[in-house]
C-alpha cells in the first residue's frame, strides 16, 4: 500500500499555496513547487497539480470562511505568468484507477466548496486567469464566480483534454460550461475540441469569461474588481475568526481515533464501524461561549472529525467497503445544541459556516463510494442533525427493544430517533433535495407524516411504520441478521455496489452538482478505464512520449 | 417469557431448545400453524391412535421409541447428527477449512434457496398422500403410510428448524411460506414438478417412496456434504429415517409383484385382472412413470447453479470423501449426453456444471438394485418377463432431453412414433381405472387386498395381525 494520505496542513506548511491577506480580500496564489509532488515519480511541472496540491487549496478554502470572517472576496491566480495547466498528466498517467477516481473526486467536492462560499457565505471566489489557464486550470477557475482573463493577445482558456489526452474535463469543466456559464452547446463543443483554446475578446463573446483585463495593470484591476464583487457580503468586519486547530487523532492499523468520533475496522470483514458521539456537558448557552469555544464547540469538532475519517478512510482504506453508521450519546444533549444552531444560523456567521460546514460532510458521505448502514442501538443518538447521518446510509437498522447482555439495556432504554425541525432544510443533498425528502420522493404525504412527529422521540416500531428505518430486528435477532447483512453485502462485486448505491441515493432532479458527481464522473470514469485513455498505447499514457495513442476506433 | 411450555417434553430436541430463546420464539409462533396445516392437509382417514416410531435422540442404539400414539400428539422433534469438532469442508474453494457453524452472508442467499426446496418437498408428499389411507389394503399399510407421514413431517421440522435457527426474519418468513403453498395448488403450488403429481392409488405410494423419495436420499446425502455444518448433520440425521421410507418402497412394490407372479402361476395367464392382481405391463408402466419424473428432479444434466454451490461448499457430491479426485474441480472434465441429429451422443463439459448428471448417475445405479429384486422374485416364480429400468431420457421434462421423444430403450423418435406407442409405455385412463378399483380398503388386523402379497414380517417384532392402526 501507498504511504497514508493525510488531509490535514495549514498555511505555515502550504508548499504550493500563498494565502494573502489585504483585509477584506483574499489572495490565493498557485505556485506549485515541482518536486513537492504527494507520491514519488512525477514533476510538477507548469503549475500542475495533484492531490497534495489540492488538500492545500481545500484547507485554504476552510480557513478563510472559519479563521478570517473579514474576507468577503478571494482571488484565486497563479504566478509568474502561468495559471495552472491542471492536473499533472504523468500523475494522472501512473495511478490506479481507484486513486483518480478518488483524486477527482476530492478535487470535485473542494470546488463545490469553492461555489458554496460563494453562495453561503458572502465570500466570493474570484479567478484571475494570469497566465495560461489548461484542463483543469481552467476548470478551477470554472468554479470561481467571476472569472477575469488577462488580454495579453497570448493567454488562452482552453480545455484540451478530450483533443490531447482522450479523456474528459471530468473537474466539473463540461457541466459548468453549459449549466453555469451557459455558453452554447456548439460553441462548448467546438472549445473542448480546440487544444490551444480561446482567448482574448473570443473568450468573452463565447461566455467562457467575463472580462478581459490588460496586462499592465491587472492586479490592480483585479483587486478593484474583486471589491466590487465582495462589496455586498454580510460577513461582519469586526468580528474574530475562529482558529482551526490540528485535529488530534490517533491512527492504529485496526482503529482511528478522534475525540468525537472513532473508527474501527475489522479487515478481514472489510467494514469499518465508525461511531460518532453526541455531545456531553452543557450546552452553550450564548454566542459569546460559541466563539469562545471556538474549535472545540461539539458540532464543528464533531464534523471536523468526521470529514477528516471520510476522507481517511476514502483514500487510505479502498478495500474497506461498508461503512457502519453509529452514534452514542443523549439525545437530549443532541437536540440542545441543534436548538443553538438552528437559533443562530441565519444572524451569526459562525453559526452558519458551521451548519454549512456539516452539510458539506453530509454531502461527502452521499458520493461515498462505499455501503453505509446505519445500525440504531440503544444508547445512540440519531436525532435532528444526527439523524442525517443514518438518512445518508443505504440501509438503517434499528434494534426493537433492548439486547438483554448491553450495559444500556439493563437501563431498560430502547433506541429512538427523533425527527427535527433541521431534517427539513438545513442540510440539502447535492440535488437540492432534503434527505427525508429524498426519502420519500414521490410520497410527499408520507414525509408529512413525519413532521407530524417532530421532536417526539420514535421507536423502532413507529421508526418503521414511518418508513424512517429500513429493518428492526429485536434482540433475539439483531445479531444474526446484522452480520449476515454485513457479511452479504461484503461478498458482493464493489463495482456493482458502487454503482448501485449511487443511483439509489439520488432521486429526483439533477442539479448542477449532481451531474458533476453522477454523470460526468462516471462517463470520465469509464473512460478512465478504457484502453484508449489508460491502456498501454492509450492517449493518457501515450500523452508526452511522442508516439501517437492507437485507438480501438469502434464506437461504444 | 411465561415458562408454561416444556419444550424439551413437547419437542423432542438435542439442540438445546430450552435455553434457545430465538428458537423458542419462532416456533411458539410456527407449530400451532403446523398443527393446523397437519390437520388441514395430513391424513384424512380418522384414527384413535397408530403404532408408530418416534425419534428421541441420535446415539446409535435406541434413537427411536415404538408406541400407539394418536397423530396430533405425534412429537415432531428436533435432532441432528452429533457434531464432529474437528470437521472440515470436504471439496470446493472452502477445502481443508472448518467447516461454518453460522450461515456466512456471502452464502446466505443460496443457502436458504437449497433448504427451502428441500424443506418443500417433505410437507408436499404428505399433501399428495392425504386421502391414501382411505384404501389401504391393510392395516399393516396403513400405519407405514403415517410413519412416512409424521418423518416427512419431522424432516419439513428439521428444515423450517434450520430456517428459524440461522436465518433470522427471512428464515421465520420462509418457514412460513412452506405451510402457505400446496401440492398442486393453482396458485401457489410446490415448488418442484413431481410433488404437484397426484398419489392417486397405493401402486403410486409405492413407486413414489421407491423413486421420489429415494432422489429425497441423494439430494439429502450432497447436502450431508455442505460446509454449512447444521446443514450437513441435520441431514445425516434424516438419512436414518429417509431408509424406513426406501424400505416401504422397495418391500411394498415386491409384495405386489409377489403377489402378481403368484397370480400368475396360479393361473397360468399374463392378464391377472379377473383374479384380482396388478399385471406386469401395468407395474412396468407405472415404473416408468414414476422413474422418468423422479429424475426430472435431478434438475438440468447441465447447472451452472450446482456448480456454484460445489465451489461455494454448500452441496457436495454423492459420498464425496470416498472420491478419488482433487475435491475442487475446477479443471476436471466430464461428459454429458445431449440429444443432436436425433442420436444421444456424449459432450465433453466441465465437471462442475455436470454434477447433476453425476448424482443421477449414482441413482440410476441405486435404483437398479430394486429392479434386481423384484427380477428375482419373478425368477423364483418361474416367470420369464422381467421389469426394466427405461432409458434415462424417456419422457422427461427437465434437462437436455425434455422437449425430445425418448423410447424406453434410449431411441430418439418421432411425435408420430411417440402418440401412438405411449399407451404401452405409461399408464394409460384404463390402467388408472382399473388400479383405482382395486382400492378398497382392508382394514381389519391379518387381512389383506387381492392385488398385493403380505410382508414376510411385521413392524418391530410385531406380527402382521398385530393392530397398527386403532380407527376412529
Amino acid at each position: 500500500m501507498d504511504a497514508v494520505v493525510s488531509f490535514g496542513t495549514c498555511p505555515e506548511r502550504y508548499r504550493h499555496w500563498r494565502l494573502d491577506l489585504e483585509g477584506d480580500l483574499a489572495w490565493l496564489r498557485l505556485d506549485v513547487q515541482e518536486d513537492g509532488g504527494l507520491v514519488p515519480g512525477y514533476e510538477l511541472k507548469l503549475n500542475t497539480y495533484d492531490l497534495g496540491v489540492d488538500i492545500e487549496l481545500y484547507d485554504a478554502t476552510q480557513r478563510l470562511r472559519f479563521e478570517h470572517p473579514e474576507v468577503r472576496v478571494v482571488v484565486v491566480t497563479g504566478t509568474e505568468g502561468l495559471f495552472s495547466a491542471g492536473a499533472n498528466i504523468h500523475m494522472l498517467a501512473r495511478s490506479s484507477h481507484p486513486w483518480k477516481v478518488n483524486f477527482c473526486k476530492f478535487t470535485n467536492e473542494t470546488r463545490c466548496a469553492m461555489e458554496d462560499a460563494s453562495a453561503h457565505s458572502g465570500q466570493v471566489y474570484v479567478a484571475a486567469v494570469n497566465g495560461p489557464a489548461a484542463g483543469g486550470g481552467y476548470e478551477l477557475a470554472l468554479a470561481c464566480e467571476r472569472i477575469l482573463l488577462v488580454d495579453d493577445n497570448s493567454t488562452a482558456v482552453s480545455l484540451p483534454e478530450a483533443p490531447l489526452l482522450g479523456v474528459l474535463p471530468g473537474t466539473g469543466g463540461l457541466t459548468r460550461l453549459v449549466d453555469k456559464r451557459h455558453v452554447r452547446r456548439d460553441l462548448a463543443d467546438a472549445f473542448v475540441t480546440t487544444p490551444e483554446g480561446v482567448r482574448g475578446a473570443r473568450a468573452v463573446h463565447w461566455g467562457l469569461v467575463d472580462e478581459v483585463i490588460p496586462r499592465h495593470d491587472f492586479e490592480k484591476l483585479v483587486g478593484e474588481r474583486a471589491r466590487e464583487l465582495g462589496a455586498p457580503s454580510r460577513r461582519p468586519r469586526d468580528a474574530e475568526g475562529v482558529a482551526l486547530t490540528p485535529l488530534e487523532r490517533e491512527v492504529s492499523p485496526d482503529a482511528v481515533v478522534y475525540q468525537h468520533v472513532r473508527a474501527d475496522l475489522d479487515r478481514q470483514g472489510r467494514t469499518a464501524t465508525i461511531t460518532v458521539r453526541g455531545p456531553e456537558g452543557d450546552v452553550p448557552e450564548s454566542l459569546e461561549r460559541i466563539h469562545a469555544l471556538g474549535a472545540a464547540f461539539w458540532p464543528l469538532a464533531m464534523t471536523r472529525e468526521l470529514e477528516d475519517l471520510i476522507l481517511h478512510l476514502r483514500t487510505n482504506e479502498a478495500e474497506i467497503g461498508t461503512w457502519v453508521v453509529k452514534t452514542r450519546g443523549q439525545i437530549e444533549g443532541a437536540l440542545a445544541f441543534e436548538r443553538v444552531i438552528a437559533r443562530h444560523s441565519s444572524s451569526d456567521w459562525l453559526v452558519n459556516e458551521v451548519r454549512h460546514y456539516f452539510k458539506r460532510v453530509l454531502k461527502r458521505l452521499d458520493v461515498t463510494s462505499r455501503s453505509l448502514v446505519a445500525l440504531i442501538e440503544p444508547g445512540s443518538c440519531f436525532a435532528g442533525a444526527l439523524l442525517e447521518l443514518a438518512l445518508a446510509c443505504d440501509r438503517q437498522y434499528m434494534l426493537d427493544g433492548v439486547l438483554e447482555d448491553d450495559e444500556a439495556g439493563e437501563e431498560g432504554e430502547a433506541a429512538r430517533i427523533v425527527v427535527s425541525e433541521s431534517n427539513f432544510g438545513a442540510f440539502p443533498m447535492a440535488n437540492g433535495l432534503t434527505r427525508l425528502g429524498a426519502r420519500f420522493f414521490g410520497h410527499e404525504e408520507r414525509e408529512e407524516a413525519a413532521r407530524q412527529r417532530l421532536n417526539q422521540p420514535l421507536s423502532a416500531e413507529e421508526a418503521l411504520e414511518l418508513g424512517l428505518v429500513t429493518f428492526t430486528p429485536d434482540d433475539l435477532d439483531w445479531e444474526e441478521e446484522v452480520r449476515i447483512a454485513l457479511e452479504e453485502r461484503a461478498s458482493l462485486s464493489p463495482d456493482a455496489l458502487t454503482g448501485m448505491e449511487a443511483n439509489l441515493r439520488f432521486v429526483g432532479p439533477e442539479t448542477m452538482e449532481t451531474k458533476i458527481f453522477g454523470r460526468l464522473s462516471a462517463w470520465q470514469n469509464w473512460v478512465f478505464s478504457r484502453d484508449n485513455a489508460a491502456g498501454p498505447e492509450g492517449a493518457l499514457r501515450r500523452y508526452g512520449t511522442g508516439q501517437w495513442p492507437a485507438f480501438d476506433r469502434r464506437r461504444t | 417469557m411465561t415458562a408454561t411450555i416444556d419444550y424439551t417434553e413437547r419437542i423432542p430436541n438435542n439442540v438445546d431448545l430450552a435455553s434457545d430463546r430465538r428458537l423458542q420464539r419462532a416456533l411458539e409462533a410456527w407449530q400451532p400453524r403446523f398443527l393446523q396445516w397437519w390437520q388441514d392437509m395430513g391424513p384424512a382417514l380418522p384414527t384413535r391412535d397408530v403404532y408408530l416410531r418416534t425419534a428421541v435422540s441420535v446415539g446409535h442404539e435406541g434413537w427411536a421409541h415404538f408406541g400407539h400414539v394418536p397423530l396430533p400428539d405425534y412429537r415432531w422433534g428436533i435432532f441432528l447428527a452429533e457434531r464432529d469438532s474437528d470437521r472440515v469442508a470436504a471439496f470446493g474453494a472452502h477445502k481443508g477449512e472448518p467447516v461454518w457453524q453460522a450461515v456466512p452472508g456471502e452464502h446466505r442467499a443460496d443457502l436458504q434457496r437449497l433448504i427451502v426446496v428441500q424443506g418443500d418437498t417433505e410437507p408436499a408428499s404428505v399433501e399428495q398422500q392425504r386421502h391414501l389411507g382411505s384404501t389401504a389394503p391393510s392395516l399393516y399399510d396403513l400405519r407405514n403410510l403415517f410413519q412416512v407421514n409424521v418423518e416427512e413431517g419431522r424432516h419439513l421440522w428439521a428444515m423450517v428448524y434450520l430456517l428459524h435457527a440461522h436465518f433470522a426474519r427471512a428464515g421465520r418468513e420462509e418457514a412460513e411460506a412452506l405451510l402457505e403453498r400446496s401440492s398442486g395448488s393453482q396458485d401457489a403450488p410446490r415448488i418442484l414438478g413431481a410433488f404437484n403429481e397426484p398419489t392417486p392409488d397405493w401402486l403410486s405410494f409405492f413407486m413414489f417412496t421407491y423413486f421420489t423419495d429415494r432422489d429425497g436420499k441423494y439430494q439429502l446425502g450432497t447436502l450431508r456434504e455442505s460446509a454449512f455444518d447444521p446443514l450437513s448433520r441435520t441431514c445425516e440425521f434424516m438419512l436414518k429415517e429417509e431408509a424406513h421410507h426406501m424400505f416401504v418402497g422397495t418391500t411394498g412394490i415386491d409384495r405386489v409383484v409377489r403377489r402378481t407372479a403368484q397370480l400368475m402361476v396360479e393361473n397360468d395367464a399374463e392378464d391377472i385382472r379377473e383374479w384380482g392382481g396388478i399385471p406386469l405391463d401395468m407395474v412396468q408402466r407405472y415404473l416408468n412413470f414414476h422413474y422418468s419424473v423422479s429424475l426430472d428432479l435431478f434438475g438440468s444434466e447441465m447447472s451452472t447453479n450446482v456448480a456454484n454451490y460445489y465451489t461455494a461448499g454448500l452441496k457436495g457430491r454423492w459420498r464425496e470423501e470416498q472420491r478419488g479426485d482433487d475435491h475442487i474441480l475446477a479443471d476436471a472434465v466430464s461428459t454429458v449426453e445431449v440429444v443432436a441429429d436425433d442420436q444421444i451422443v456424449e459432450v465433453e463439459a466441465p465437471a462442475l456444471v455436470a454434477l447433476n448428471q453425476d448424482l443421477r448417475d449414482e441413482y440410476v445405479a441405486d435404483c437398479r438394485n430394486g429392479l434386481n429384486r423384484w427380477n428375482r422374485i419373478l425368477e423364483e416364480a418361474g416367470i420369464d418377463i422381467r421389469l426394466a429400468l427405461p432409458h434415462h431420457g424417456f419422457n422427461r421434462r427437465v434437462g437436455a432431453f425434455a422437449g425430445h421423444h425418448i423410447s424406453p430403450s434410449g431411441k430418439v423418435i418421432g411425435a408420430e412414433e411417440w402418440e401412438r406407442s405411449a399407451p404401452g409405455w405409461l399408464p394409460t385412463e384404463e390402467d388408472r381405472a382399473y388400479v383405482a378399483s382395486l382400492m378398497q380398503p382392508v382394514l381389519e388386523p391379518g387381512r389383506i387386498a387381492s392385488w398385493i402379497a403380505p410382508p414376510t414380517k411385521g413392524i418391530n417384532g410385531q406380527p402382521f395381525e398385530y393392530e397398527y392402526v386403532h380407527l376412529a
